[in-house]
């Protein structure tokens, strides 16, 4: 088992720390030549999604990454992660991979003072902590999406396929549950038919 | 602040990693900076080289000017106080930045005493020559830190000094034993607890940026080859021949400040680098303001 991790800025380096802690190996992605292994699940992390669709575009990575990912690559992909993945952002006219049928709403809670903390549930998972820093939320989901969390009515966690998409930061808290879960998710992946 | 308000603040500065923080003046500018790929603004009146070059006092820039730039962008956006200036802080917060460095390049406003950055909910960032600063500042509520180097001079000997003096000093303080930490706290003028946190984890306690001379793409990949987390760069890139492409050129180094093949590649063709100043032609060291 092995997961590649979107290096290009932000958080990647806490997810990785959480794979080691699970046992899980893990290589970071930063330029074309890094995606020549084989690999069984990508992680997007945190941090600015304009920065990270401009360089996958800008780095040749874009390509090679959405064939993989609309193939069934497991994907876990946490706040601007999560951006990468909307088909369509309600508050901007970028989109990204696209990958996933679901609406986003960027920076949702404001700037830094609207970020928070709160314990939820997630289906699936059980209760986690869940931190949001200047966070997207999941304004509407297609039928075909599992919505796995909500806080104050606004969906927060969802999973399409093999795509996991988390308005919030799991790889800043001491909880490591998302990550396992994501693990069992790249052990046996969804077939796409 | 509260302990949950701290973390968040950290937070914030761990999602900026890898990325770089421009100097912008105006809207326009901003909106250049965040499509060349900044992960953050700075809006400030005066870029450091041009507060260098007009002298007097230099102060926090006018709220109205920062509200056009977070209306420009969708990136954070931070903006600069006076060391010491709570009540310019206090501002900033009320327009909602979202990070504010108390910084040495504006006129210091305090002497002795920097803000209480303990009472405010919108997280700071400072400068540091070395571990002591960086952990006094830390004390204080500094949820991130970055170099001092020297701004506006286009000069990075200063910020590879106290990059590397920080990381000695880490390294000093690692390899003493836990009987050894309490006179090393004495020393560093600094809480036992910090100490200790920087023994056991081999790390300050928040992200560290390198600040004060960045010019070029190699200079970015210089500061994270010594371990930076990330950049800021002033006036580097607006007081270059071509801006934009030096803008998107820098941060793209700094994804991959390990290849040089891609460093070669975003060093040609760049137009000429900002003229600069060597530190022995500086009449004033902004670094030692606030210690």
């Amino acid at each position: 088992m092995k997961i590649g991790i979107l290096a290009l800025q932000g958080a990647f380096w806490e997810h990785a720390g959480k794979l080691k802690e699970l046992g899980v190996e893990s290589f970071e992605i930063r330029k074309k030549t890094d995606l020549q292994q084989s690999y069984d699940g990508l992680i997007l992390p945190g941090g600015e999604s304009t920065v990270m669709g401009k360089l996958l575009k800008e780095l040749d990575l874009f390509q090679p990454l959405y064939e993989k990912i609309k193939d069934g690559l497991p994907v876990l992909a946490t706040c601007s992660g999560l951006i990468l993945l909307a088909s369509e952002l309600s508050n901007d006219s970028n989109s990204y991979f696209a990958t996933m049928p679901i609406k986003v709403r960027r920076n949702a809670y404001g700037r830094q003072l609207g970020s928070f903390s709160v314990s939820a549930d997630v289906k699936n998972i059980g209760k986690v902590p869940l931190v949001f820093i200047r966070a997207p939320y999941i304004e509407s989901v297609e039928n075909s999406v599992e919505v796995l969390a909500t806080v104050n009515d606004r969906i927060v966690a969802a999973r399409y396929q093999n795509q996991l998409g988390l308005a919030f930061h799991p790889e800043i808290t001491q909880d490591s549950s998302i990550h396992r879960y994501f693990i069992s998710i790249c052990k046996n992946p969804v077939p796409i038919i | 602040m509260s302990e949950n308000r701290y973390e968040l603040n950290k937070a914030l500065a761990q999602m900026l990693k890898g990325g770089v923080i421009m100097d912008v003046t105006t809207p326009e500018q901003a909106k250049i900076a965040q499509e060349a790929g900044a992960c953050a603004v700075m809006a400030l009146e005066r870029i450091p080289a041009d507060i260098r070059a007009a002298g007097g006092v230099s102060r926090t820039s006018d709220p109205k000017m920062i509200q056009s730039i977070q209306d420009a962008v969708s990136i954070p956006v931070m903006a600069k106080a006076r060391i010491g200036h709570f009540v310019e802080a206090q501002i900033l917060e009320a327009i909602e930045i979202d990070y504010i460095d108390e910084s040495e390049v504006l006129s210091p406003a305090d002497d002795v005493y920097h803000i209480d950055k303990t009472r405010f909910k919108v997280p700071f960032v400072c400068g540091a020559k070395d571990l002591g600063e960086a952990l006094r500042r830390i004390n204080e509520g500094a949820s991130m830190i970055r170099t001092k180097g020297e701004p506006g001079t286009g000069d990075i000997v200063q910020a590879v000094r106290h990059m590397r003096k920080m990381n000695r000093q880490i390294g000093e303080l690692v390899s003493l034993q836990e009987n050894e930490l309490f006179h090393a706290a004495k020393e560093l003028q600094v809480p036992f607890e910090l100490v200790q946190y920087v023994h056991d984890n081999k790390r300050l306690p928040v992200v560290n940026f390198a600040a004060g001379g960045i010019a070029t793409p190699a200079d970015a990949a210089l500061m994270m080859q010594l371990g930076a987390e990330g950049v800021f760069v002033g006036s580097g890139i607006f007081k270059s021949k071509n801006p934009q492409k030096r803008a998107a050129s820098i941060v793209k180094a700094v994804t991959n400040y390990n290849d040089p093949k891609i460093l070669a590649e975003l060093s040609s063709d760049l137009g000429e680098a900002m003229v600069g100043i060597n530190e022995q032609e500086i009449q004033l060291l902004m670094a030692e303001r606030g210690i």
